[in-house]
């Protein structure tokens, strides 16, 4: 592992997003590699693009177990990345970790930074709910409020005193979300009445409601059939302009289709101890397509997991 | 890239109305933590002036001797009636836990249990009432009325615990049980019952501990008695704690109110060790239950 | 009906037809046994709760037929002239466990989110067993210490505070000379119904399922707006429930109220004067009655908070019923 601490040092420096990355070893590519190198590589440079979140040697722990080791890596804006990997290699924690969902659970505790726009979000002045404002999520299993469709979605904006344009505000964030048609004359109707796609399209519309600056989406498909699976999946198409998307996904297919940047999450023995961490980062079609590490073309190609 | 209503790259403090919103929920914090804290308080309160004032008039002979000088006569009394009451309390709440565990399921159950919840939340008084014109009317007050009076207050929270505690036997047991040959009286007296003994005592202390302290059917059943005799014929008035309190603080000179604090903190402390210790019961036999 | 229980004779070893029928017969005469012995069990539950009633409007038979129903109104209580009303008694007991009610039940509820939300685990393991010692205190110990501890200290401090500042709302009129009051009592009735209403509710609140708290979390919500905005709201019916508990509670505690009340026997809007209620009535007058239709007044009296009481519980059970989380709300 000290190989990546050498390249995300702890106590990252605030530097300007324009800077290029520093050279990095053979394991780890980082989003927005030199022309050169794709070239090389046989494909379209990629601009150099300003990263959202810049994770540095982040280990979790829950009490004494470590359950993620030495993850760094950058998140670029507007792009969707994914989080694939086999179950209980930390991805879940990782990406709850991104908005300081993990809080409530006893026992946490984490090291290394996670810097949001260049600001430590773990810092002690840090407002946990700013940081919530600002980067939503979007769960597994679909949790929408025991109350009307336009509730669950104007919720939020009235906690934020967004009260001018309600109804226009719910209507954008259900289109966005592809549900208003299916709901536009009910919506005074109670949300769990809706089916699993559909509640799950909506905790989408909940969140985008207040046009957070990042969407954490951990495993949004998994609870749902292969129909509501593939209306999320075009979702987020129309979602990657607009926000910054990491999804985590157990659907190597998905995260194909969909993500611009896939980061393979497996299991390393640390210490001893099986715990995750991140194998290999790059741009999706390397990592399917062309993956450095064996264990990722091992799991890419279904050889596990 | 929409330009949201915020800058994302501002430092992350509150921004917008946050700050306000953060005021009102640590207002609302603090507001639930002082409820707690005053609830607290108030029982601190409450059990320290019973403490500090009771300890002064307790001694060997306040505990035996009868009227004026203790309440011994009342100690053996309420014992003598909380026993009579819980003898016949528990059997038959047990029955009824059994009734509703092994027999129940339909409308008749649903019934019983709005019965049990009924009586539970019947006004002590009224069943003072009830007894009295039961039992005390034309006749005379008795022990035993008293006994009556308790077993009805006792009686629901015998059913619900040994009832929960029934139900805590998995289904397996009975499903073992059954597929053994072993007939469904058996099943329940021999292997059902027994393990769930933990559970019935619990609910019976509990039951006492609420018992014991119930003054107002007493106060119409079981009243009339002078208090400087133990009298353990449970067919005639038996002198008990709570009327005497009551009696007590009633009366304005110092004496009787130094006696009612003694005799307050004989029964808050009984109340106390036999709440703790149904508690304590109550984990160990979860602990098993589970493990 | 259950038919579980019948033994299968060929799982048993050979013992003989004539031992196995015995046995048979034995097993299903014990099982009819155990039922017709629980089932009695149970029927007497209902038969008492049933006789209960009886008793209580047959006691108060020769006061319905003098008074009839024009008593629940009337304010007259005089032994000595065989003139009786439960005029006052009716608006002590409304009173006073309506106010109980209204101070009791938000600081309940603010108890109950303490423990089920904001307080850490280990603090929630030693104040919620204390919350509940608070409920196990006798009423006649409580009554006691309300008589002789809270109730001069509200008489000097509380009652002329609220009489200066709020002085404006006849409810706070001029205290008098001892602090036996209806308010007084009313602050003794919410000691007794705070722990029942905050039990409840901590549990109803420990029961709002974690994600959809999640939700709202990671929604940029306060923990405030959380509580508002999810558990309050779905957990509405069962606080209510619970309050009704609380309630019933108030109106028929006899012991604590008696003590602190002062036996009064007017209507007045003032709470620092002396009141009486049903229940304390019944448990000061009765050993002392001797006419009859004294004792028949007093059932009468029982038998209006036998009814009250019925009410209030009977709504509660059914409100709880109805409670459900994941009936919709729209707000």
């Amino acid at each position: 592992m000290t190989e990546m601490s050498e390249i995300a040092p702890p106590s990252w420096p605030t530097r300007p997003p324009s800077a290029t990355p520093p050279p990095v070893p053979t394991r780890v590519r980082i989003q927005g590699d030199t022309a050169a190198d794709a070239l090389a590589a046989g494909r379209r440079p990629s601009l150099p693009v300003e990263s959202v979140f810049e994770v540095g040697d982040v280990s979790v722990f829950y009490g004494a177990k470590r359950a993620l080791a030495g993850v760094s890596l950058r998140i670029p804006r507007s792009r969707i990345t994914a989080l694939i990997g086999p179950s209980g290699c930390g991805k879940s924690t990782f990406i709850r970790s991104l908005n300081r969902m993990n809080d409530s659970v006893p026992g946490f505790r984490l090291e290394g930074s996670v810097l949001y726009h260049g600001h430590d979000i773990y810092a002690s002045k840090v407002d946990r709910v700013e940081v919530r404002r600002r980067i939503g999520m979007v769960f597994q299993k679909p949790n929408p409020f025991p109350k009307s469709i336009y509730d669950n979605v104007a919720w939020a904006p009235r906690n934020l005193g967004l009260r001018q344009g309600l109804d226009e505000r719910v209507e954008q964030a259900l289109r966005g979300a592809a549900l208003w048609d299916e709901v536009k004359d009910r919506l005074k109707s109670s949300a769990l009445g809706l089916s699993g796609g559909q509640q799950q399209r909506l905790c989408i519309a909940r969140a985008i409601a207040i046009e957070p600056d990042v969407l954490l989406l951990d495993e949004p498909a998994s609870a749902l059939d292969p129909i509501a699976t593939a209306s999320i999946e075009e979702l987020m198409h129309s979602l990657k302009g607009r926000f910054t998307i990491v999804i985590v996904t157990h659907n190597m297919q998905q995260a194909a289709r969909v993500a611009d940047g896939t980061a393979f999450f497996g299991l390393e023995a640390v210490d001893g101890e099986p715990t995750g961490t991140l194998i290999e980062y790059a741009d999706t079609e390397t990592i399917f397509g062309a993956p450095a590490d064996p264990r990722t073309r091992d799991y890419v190609t279904g050889r596990f997991g | 890239m929409s330009e949201g209503p915020f800058d994302p790259a501002a430092p992350l403090r509150p921004t917008g109305n946050l700050r306000r919103r953060r005021v009102v929920s640590q207002v609302a914090e603090y507001g639930a933590t002082a409820a707690a804290v005053l609830a607290v308080g108030v029982l601190a309160i409450v059990i320290y002036t019973v403490l500090a004032r009771g300890a002064g008039a307790i001694s060997f002979d306040f505990l035996v001797k009868g009227e004026p000088d203790g309440i011994g006569p009342m100690l053996v009394g309420t014992a003598e009636i909380v026993a009579i009451g819980t003898l016949i309390a528990a059997p038959i709440g047990v029955l009824i836990a059994i009734y509703l565990t092994e027999f129940g399921g339909g409308r008749l159950s649903g019934f019983v249990r709005l019965t049990l919840d009924l009586i539970n939340g019947l006004p002590s008084i009224i069943i003072g009432l009830f007894v009295f014109g039961l039992l005390v009317n034309h006749h005379k007050q008795s022990a035993v009325a008293a006994a009556v009076a308790l077993a009805i207050i006792m009686l629901p929270i015998v059913a619900r615990g040994t009832q929960e505690v029934l139900a805590l036997v998995p289904e397996s047991m009975r499903e073992a049980s059954d597929a053994l040959g072993v007939s469904r009286w058996r099943s329940v007296l021999t292997v059902i019952l027994p393990s769930a003994t933990g559970g019935i005592l619990t609910a019976t202390i509990l039951a006492v501990a609420r018992a014991a302290g119930e003054t107002a059917p007493l106060i119409l059943v079981d009243s009339v008695f002078d208090g400087k005799e133990v009298s353990l014929n449970p067919f005639e008035v038996v002198p008990n704690i709570p009327v005497k309190i009551f009696r007590l603080s009633e009366e304005a000179n110092p004496e009787a109110i130094t006696q009612a604090w003694g005799a307050g903190l004989v029964l808050l402390s009984f109340i106390m060790i036999a709440g703790l210790g149904a508690r304590a019961l109550l984990a160990r036999s979860k602990a098993r239950m589970a493990g | 009906m259950s038919t579980v229980a019948r033994p299968i004779p060929q799982a048993r070893p050979g013992r003989g037809s004539r031992g196995g029928d015995r046995r048979r017969s034995l097993d299903r005469f014990g099982d009819a046994a155990l039922r017709a012995v629980c089932g009695g069990a149970a029927a007497l539950a209902v038969l008492v709760l049933v006789v209960i009633g009886f008793q209580v409007v047959k006691g108060a038979g020769p006061a319905i037929s003098q008074f009839g129903l024009g008593f629940v109104t009337d304010a007259e209580w005089q032994p000595n002239f065989e003139v009786f009303g439960a005029g006052t008694v009716l608006y002590g007991t409304l009173i006073s466990s309506f106010f109980a009610l209204l101070i009791g039940g938000p600081i309940a509820i603010a108890i109950g989110l303490y423990l089920s939300l904001l307080a850490p685990k280990g603090v929630r393991g030693v104040i919620s067993p204390l919350v509940e010692m608070l409920a196990a205190i006798p009423s006649v110990i409580l009554g006691f210490w309300g008589l002789v501890v809270l109730a001069p200290y509200a008489q000097k401090h509380f009652e002329p505070w609220l009489h200066d500042t709020l002085g404006f709302v006849p409810l706070f009129g001029e205290p008098q000379t001892t602090g036996s009051s209806v308010f007084t009592a009313s602050l003794i009735l919410t000691i007794m119904i705070v722990p029942i209403i905050a039990s409840i509710s901590r549990d109803l609140f420990l029961a709002v399922p974690r994600d959809v708290q999640d939700g709202a979390s990671a929604l940029g919500a306060t923990r405030w707006e959380v509580i508002r905005g999810v558990v309050l709201p779905s957990t509405t019916s069962g606080v209510i429930a619970a309050s009704l508990l609380g309630l019933g509670r108030a109106l028929g505690e006899a012991i604590a109220v008696a003590q602190v009340i002062g036996a009064g026997s007017q209507i007045s809007a003032n709470l620092f004067k002396t009141g009486d209620t049903l229940a304390a009535r019944i448990a000061n007058q009765f050993p002392g009655a001797i006419t009859e239709m004294h004792k028949a007044s007093l059932f009468y009296l029982g038998a209006i908070l036998l009814a009250i009481g019925l009410v209030s519980n009977l709504t509660a059970q059914w409100i709880g019923k109805r409670f459900d989380y994941r009936r919709a709300i729209a707000r």
